[in-house]
């Protein structure tokens, strides 16, 4: 391809997809200019594996680059965040009621309190729970990104999920 | 179905990813537990919060272009090439702006006056037949000297038959307390008045302004200010004031 109708193919399938890009990275690395950063640099790579693309969905295309790019840069630059991987396997299934109504109340009103609440949750979680709410992607597709068994993507976001309540109901004190 | 197992399959019911079988013995279980029902509500209610548009991060704009010149960089491309798709309409847009803000705001109050003068020494010109031209010539030698001795400078004249602006003569004419220049050019039925005279003003870019019905552009250069005032259109009296200002 022509370089300047590479970009403009470029530009028309991938450049669409910088919102979900630029929320996907902002969720991983907790702040703005450490997500544009990273972004910048996933599209660039983007651009240059752009041949590689044959198709199909391109926004997971470009989201599994900035997961890349974004995980780079935490091993660069925040490895002590890496180090303690979660055990995937642990953890029994609580099945405590939340059954205060005023709880299902400010779930459903406090919204400094839950992005606060996602800001905590270990990057596992956090990742699922973000590609499935608020990029809308199938347990499949997560996993596919995320590169883990389905199982996995699963038992996160079943965890992330449970978390995410205990803290708004406050239940959750030291552990998150 | 019991309670642990059916919470197990919560998560998995509410994303649409539970298999048939299991979603009915699920449901059927929901209809009957009130604790599970609960569980379920409450992990919509967390669905629901996760999911408002207010907790995305959205990108600046400044950061989106930022990103389009590093991919045009990259690409090799230059990028005012690249940019001309928006960057056309947007510099047509902000000479739009320009030109009406140049409308709005550079007219000064005094201004304003001069341009009511202008109309009025206009329209005097038209309604009284013989008043519209004192010397009448085509002949920039002839109409030139004649300001000379009526006027205490000396007004640039020429004729743009060439371009379908006719000379077709010069009058004296009297604006802002002064005897001023009052040259006449004619296309198709339209008289043209533009008014001459010295001034201690910069230099100003044209600017378009409607009074009664006439348009009127008013620019200053070097040392002269100039009227031009008819009811032709105003792109074409826009020609007129292009060869003017040209000469």
């Amino acid at each position: 391809m022509e370089p300047k109708n590479k970009l403009a193919v470029f530009e028309a399938a991938i450049l669409p997809h910088l919102a979900s890009a630029y929320n996907y990275a902002r969720w991983l690395l907790h702040n703005q200019s450490d997500a544009e950063d990273v972004v910048q640099e996933s599209y660039l790579r983007a651009y240059k594996y752009f041949r590689g693309y044959h198709g199909g969905d391109s926004r997971a295309w470009l989201l599994t680059i900035v997961r890349n790019t974004s995980y780079d840069w935490l091993r660069q630059n925040r490895s002590s965040q890496l180090v303690d991987p979660i055990d995937d396997s642990a953890e029994a299934l609580d099945i405590t009621d939340y059954s205060n109504p005023e709880t299902v109340l400010r779930q459903r009103v406090d919204q400094d309190l839950l992005r606060q609440a996602v800001e905590e949750l270990p990057i596992e979680f956090r990742e699922v729970v973000i590609l499935r709410e608020m990029e809308e992607l199938s347990y499949k597709e997560i996993s596919t990104l995320c590169d883990l068994p389905i199982g996995t993507v699963m038992s996160r976001l079943a965890r992330g999920r449970k978390r995410l309540q205990q803290k708004l109901a406050g239940r959750l004190n030291q552990e998150i | 179905m019991k309670c642990e197992e059916s919470r197990s399959h919560l998560n998995a019911y509410c994303d649409g990813e539970l298999d048939l079988t299991d979603t009915l013995e699920l449901e059927e279980h929901l209809r009957d537990c009130a604790a599970c029902s609960l569980a379920y509500e409450q992990l919509g209610s967390l669905r629901t919060g996760l999911r408002s548009e207010s907790l995305r991060f959205q990108p600046t704009a400044a950061f989106e272009s930022r990103l389009r010149t590093s991919l045009h960089r990259e690409a090799g491309a230059r990028p005012q090439k690249l940019y001309l798709r928006w960057l056309v309409p947007a510099l047509s847009a902000a000479g739009l702006l320009i030109v009406f803000g140049l409308f709005f705001i550079a007219r000064s109050p005094s201004d304003d006056a001069v341009a009511r003068e202008v109309v009025s020494s206009h329209v005097r010109s038209l309604m009284a037949a013989n008043h519209l031209i004192d010397v009448q010539s085509q002949d920039t030698h002839t109409v030139k000297p004649w300001f000379d001795g009526k006027l205490d400078f000396s007004p640039p004249v020429k004729d743009f038959a060439e371009q379908d602006f006719a000379l077709v003569g010069g009058r004296l004419d009297y604006i802002e307390n002064r005897p001023v220049a009052a040259l006449i050019y004619q296309r198709r039925k339209h008289q043209i008045n533009v008014f001459i005279w010295p001034t201690a003003s910069r230099d100003s870019r044209p600017v378009v302004q409607v009074q009664q019905g006439y348009n009127l552009i008013h620019w200053i250069k070097a040392g002269m200010t100039y009227w031009a005032i008819s009811d032709l259109n105003v792109a074409e009296l826009q020609q007129l004031q292009e060869e003017l200002e040209k000469q």
